[in-house]
């Protein structure tokens, strides 16, 4: 690894830099992460008093667990939903934005600003306007024949936490899509124009490709995101529910730790997270050396 | 003002690559004295040594009466301007010249009087409330010297600051640090790798090659009597001319069967024979002289550079173009056969096998 | 563009204008809602324009609190809030800057095995280690406290990254001038290191105080003292009250509060927002 061609001599000095943000790495973030390994492999008895190594007798409980399964389900189908649709109507907004001369700083503005709204707020303004008895979206379907119910229907669940959690990520992709945009060399544009491509091929053959490697950084952050950073959404709201149908992983290694205090269930859910953040991060780190050999 | 002594320098890095190989060099009170060698010959890694930004592997650096191989940077009383000039870019100019000074702990109104008076020295007074980006190169420059010389150290270190500049701005800028390192006195080191610059700077010059010094000497001395084929090839502008010869029953004899006598003392079996562009002249009548060279040159190309030209043509037996300085106004084109001569007294004797000069 | 196609640039703008609307839109029935008295919100469909409540409903919340609606007055929570935002983003920044400083410009025994330990965090997010990571913060009897609230957040693997890589790009010689000019190491940094830094700083701070702000999980296991709540997480206090509906005009005026400070960060910094949000993610 690099250091600068001269570096200062000091024996002590560069421990004492690294030691808080050390310290607080170990004691917050390792230490509690092995805990968790421990305990994925540990039964504790009722009461709390004793405990037993049962090697991987955890794992193999929840993956026979229908209810964690389902919730596997549940958190895939809501992350693909949430990224594309965030993804899709980012890239919309952005190419229009980038074709409009006029006004464009206007809408960058305001269309970046959920980017700071908390997932818990995002969520709670969604579930206030889909509410089934005073709610304005839930009132205007009724109008249009269709029976919205949140708190009974599984399927109106999802789709609401899909809703909220896109809603907010949106702008976060608007941003990094025109980035994208712009950084594609105008001369490329005029060239394939003066070839006769008109908007729509120029497009799909030009634009489209040169903007693959955006999009697919952004796929990574937005199946993190909605993998990790939407428990809020979920507990502000639906709960979880009706039933599980809203229970993604997040949520329920929170409740089968704090509610149902299943600590060796809970733990194993953890490590199972855990080596699906790595490869995610893994996945990420690659793409991004790839990116910057270019 | 201090004296600098290198003895027996070396340098090898961590991975085993030796930059420095043993270097000994003595620097007069006030001399300027300038490294000069192609990139990767070790002669910024030597300047960094003294300077103390590279630690000394083996050998003894002393500035003045002190051995400074363990001193830190700032405790070695030198200053030192960079290539890139590396001014603190958020700090003012008048910041930047006082920076050192302030760390030093020097009062305040002394500091004020020292930066006052190198802005005055290297007229940058109006800009002293400026940050460096508001500065043209020149500019930087003068202000990189500047908090060179508000230090008044007992030697100026010099890492080629000259090659951001563009060429015009350069010539100016070297005649004003000569100008200033005659009137200041101040030793000096200097490291470039353009032979011009190393020329017209140095009192004395250090040609450096993988490590080694291949030769000190004035600037005259060193191209009048260039130590190896290293340096005749180094310096002077177009490069010397390098002709292999094989010496026999006293003569040396061209390729293409031309010879002349051999310089006294020769002895080895292959030389090259080494001749200036500018010690080579055309020859109408092309007859054989035993006390001069004579060569015969078939013309490629004539490049013009205005007061004169240089003639590039192909000898047989020699790899490399041989080439002529000839009088703007004379006229040759391509596919001409040149009768050259130099006389004897202009020629250069190497050793073919190890370039080490033969003749006094 | 490339041509003039005038009802190709027309039609952007109306794809503009309608998605401007989507966004914009709950944040308008949330402000609508906030400017009515229960009463009219049990009967019925919220109206589409705002009430006369406005001014009683925001003075309500913002003093007095609702000892009813599960939460403490929304002034006190958002000075929560803003406690910890600026905690996080400020500690944040101060404790990655000199390790990145540590890891740059020094050679010690042990400096790789740091900056891999730093490292590992970025894989470590608090929801995936949730309950250790409270036990941890139990035992060191930090619940309900501002240290707790704000400590387990403080570490920054991204915010390492960023000064490292900034620092890197710092040409050589400015510190081997600084050091023939007689800085040492704390001066350099303080005198050089930390002026040039002051941009990237700004940017991650803004990305930082959003990210501070908009806790929620954290502050809802580490608080049952409710004047540690934050904001954020108060809302979901108000929103589940036991046995009664929620006080709708109540939760949207603190959800309106709570999304005021980050947004107006947004787009008041949107340049520093931008710059902090495109390096973090290098």
């Amino acid at each position: 690894m690099q250091t600068k061609r001269i570096t200062f001599n000091n024996r002590w000095l560069p421990y004492l830099l690294v030691a808080p943000q050390l310290a607080i790495t170990l004691v917050f973030f390792i230490w509690p992460a092995s805990q968790a390994l421990y305990q994925s492999v540990l039964r504790e008895d009722a009461f709390g008093l004793s405990s037993e190594f049962v090697w991987f007798e955890n794992f193999e409980t929840l993956f026979d667990d229908p209810l964690y399964l389902s919730s596997f389900k549940v958190t895939l189908v809501f992350s693909a939903g949430t990224t594309l649709l965030s993804m899709g109507a980012a890239l919309l907004l952005a190419v229009m934005a980038d074709r409009v001369i006029r006004g464009s700083t206007f809408y960058k503005t305001f269309l970046i600003w959920p980017y700071a709204v908390a997932p818990a707020v995002a969520g709670v303004l969604w579930w206030f306007m889909f509410n089934p008895t005073i709610g304005i979206l839930a009132y205007t379907m009724r109008q249009l024949g269709y029976d919205w119910n949140h708190t009974l229907n599984a399927n109106d669940a999802l789709l609401l936490i899909i809703i909220a959690a896109a809603w907010k990520q949106v702008s976060y992709n608007f941003l990094f899509f025109l980035a994208g945009l712009q950084a594609i060399p105008r001369s490329l544009i005029e060239a394939a124009a003066i070839d006769g491509a008109g908007p729509q091929k120029r497009f799909w053959t030009i634009v489209f490709p040169l903007l693959s490697p955006t999009a697919f950084f952004l796929m990574v952050v937005n199946i993190v995101y909605s993998f990790f950073e939407t428990f809020a959404i979920v507990h502000a709201t639906t709960a979880g529910g009706p039933g599980q149908a809203t229970s993604i992983l997040v949520y329920k290694v929170w409740r089968d730790g704090f509610v149902s205090l299943d600590l060796g269930g809970s733990a194993a859910q953890s490590v199972i997270l855990m080596l699906i953040v790595i490869s995610l991060t893994v996945v990420q780190f690659r793409f991004i050396e790839r990116r910057v050999e270019y | 003002m201090a004296t600098i002594s290198l003895d027996k320098v070396r340098k090898v890095y961590a991975g085993g690559v030796e930059a420095v190989k043993g270097v000994s060099i003595d620097i007069a009170d006030g001399e300027f004295i300038v490294l000069v060698g192609p990139s990767g010959c070790g002669k910024s890694t030597l300047l960094r040594m003294i300077a103390g930004l590279e630690e000394i592997s083996d050998g003894e650096i002393r500035i003045g009466d002190r051995v400074v191989n363990r001193v830190e940077p700032a405790d070695r009383d030198i200053a030192m301007v960079f290539q890139n000039y590396a001014l603190y870019p958020h700090m003012t100019v008048y910041n930047n010249l006082a920076y050192g000074l302030k760390n030093r702990g020097e009062p305040k109104d002394e500091i004020d009087k020292r930066v006052k008076e190198a802005a005055r020295i290297l007229e940058i007074g109006d800009f002293l409330d400026r940050k460096p980006r508001q500065l043209s190169g020149g500019q930087r420059q003068r202000v990189a010297m500047g908090r060179a010389i508000v230090r008044k150290p007992a030697a100026f270190l010099f890492d080629e600051p000259l090659s951001n500049l563009d060429a015009k701005l350069r010539v100016q800028m070297r005649i004003e640090i000569k100008r200033l390192q005659e009137t200041l006195g101040t030793t000096s080191v200097y490291v470039t790798h353009d032979q011009l610059e190393a020329m017209t700077l140095a009192h004395r010059l250090v040609v450096l090659n993988h490590g080694r010094i291949e030769q000190i000497g004035t600037p005259l001395e060193v191209y009048e009597k260039p130590a190896s084929t290293f340096v005749a090839g180094f310096i002077g502008s177009p490069a010397m001319n390098l002709i292999p010869v094989k010496a026999k029953d006293g003569r040396l004899h061209l390729e293409s069967g031309e010879g002349l006598d051999a310089p006294d003392g020769f002895g080895a079996e292959h030389a090259l024979l080494g001749v200036r562009p500018e010690d080579l002249q055309v020859d109408a009548d092309g007859a054989e002289n035993a006390d001069a060279l004579s060569l015969r040159m078939k013309v490629i190309a004539v490049e013009p550079v205005g007061a004169e030209s240089y003639v590039h043509g192909r000898v047989a037996g020699v790899v490399d173009d041989v080439v002529v300085r000839v009088p703007a106004k004379a006229e040759f084109s391509a596919g001409a056969e040149l009768n050259l001569k130099a006389s004897r007294d202009r020629l250069h004797v190497f050793d073919a096998a190890n370039g080490g000069r033969l003749n006094g | 563009m490339v041509e003039n196609r005038p009802w190709l640039t027309f039609i952007s703008h109306l794809v503009l204008i309608i998605g401007l609307a989507i966004v914009v839109f709950p944040v308008w029935v949330a402000f609508v809602a906030s400017t009515y008295d229960p009463k009219s919100m049990l009967s019925g469909v919220v109206p589409l324009t705002p009430g006369d409540q406005f001014f009683q409903n925001y003075y309500q919340i913002f003093v007095e609190g609702l000892s009813s609606a599960g939460a403490p007055p929304v002034g006190l929570m958002m000075v929560n809030s803003m406690v910890m935002a600026m905690a996080i983003a400020i500690g944040k920044i101060a404790i990655s800057i000199i390790s990145a400083f540590a890891i740059v410009y020094f050679k010690f025994p042990g400096r790789v095995l740091a900056f891999w330990t730093i490292f590992i965090t970025l894989m470590l997010p608090v929801e995936v280690r949730i309950l250790p990571t409270f036990e941890v913060t139990a035992g060191l009897g930090l619940l309900n406290s501002y240290s707790g609230l704000t400590l387990p957040l403080i570490a920054s693997a991204t915010a390492t990254f960023l000064f490292r890589q900034f620092f890197m790009t710092i040409p050589e010689e400015l510190s081997e001038a600084a050091r023939i000019d007689g800085a040492g190491p704390l001066k350099f940094f303080r005198d050089i290191l930390l002026p040039l830094s002051r941009t990237n700083m700004a940017g991650l701070f803004v990305i930082l105080f959003i990210y501070g702000w908009n806790q929620y999980l954290w502050p809802l296991i580490v608080t049952t003292d409710e004047s540690y709540y934050t904001i954020v997480m108060g809302i979901q206090r108000m929103v589940t009250v036991p046995d009664s509906e929620p006080l709708w005009h109540v939760i949207m005026a603190t959800v309106l509060l709570a999304m005021i400070p980050p947004v107006l960060v947004v787009v008041f910094m949107q340049r520093l927002f931008i710059k902090g949000l495109v390096e973090t993610e290098k």
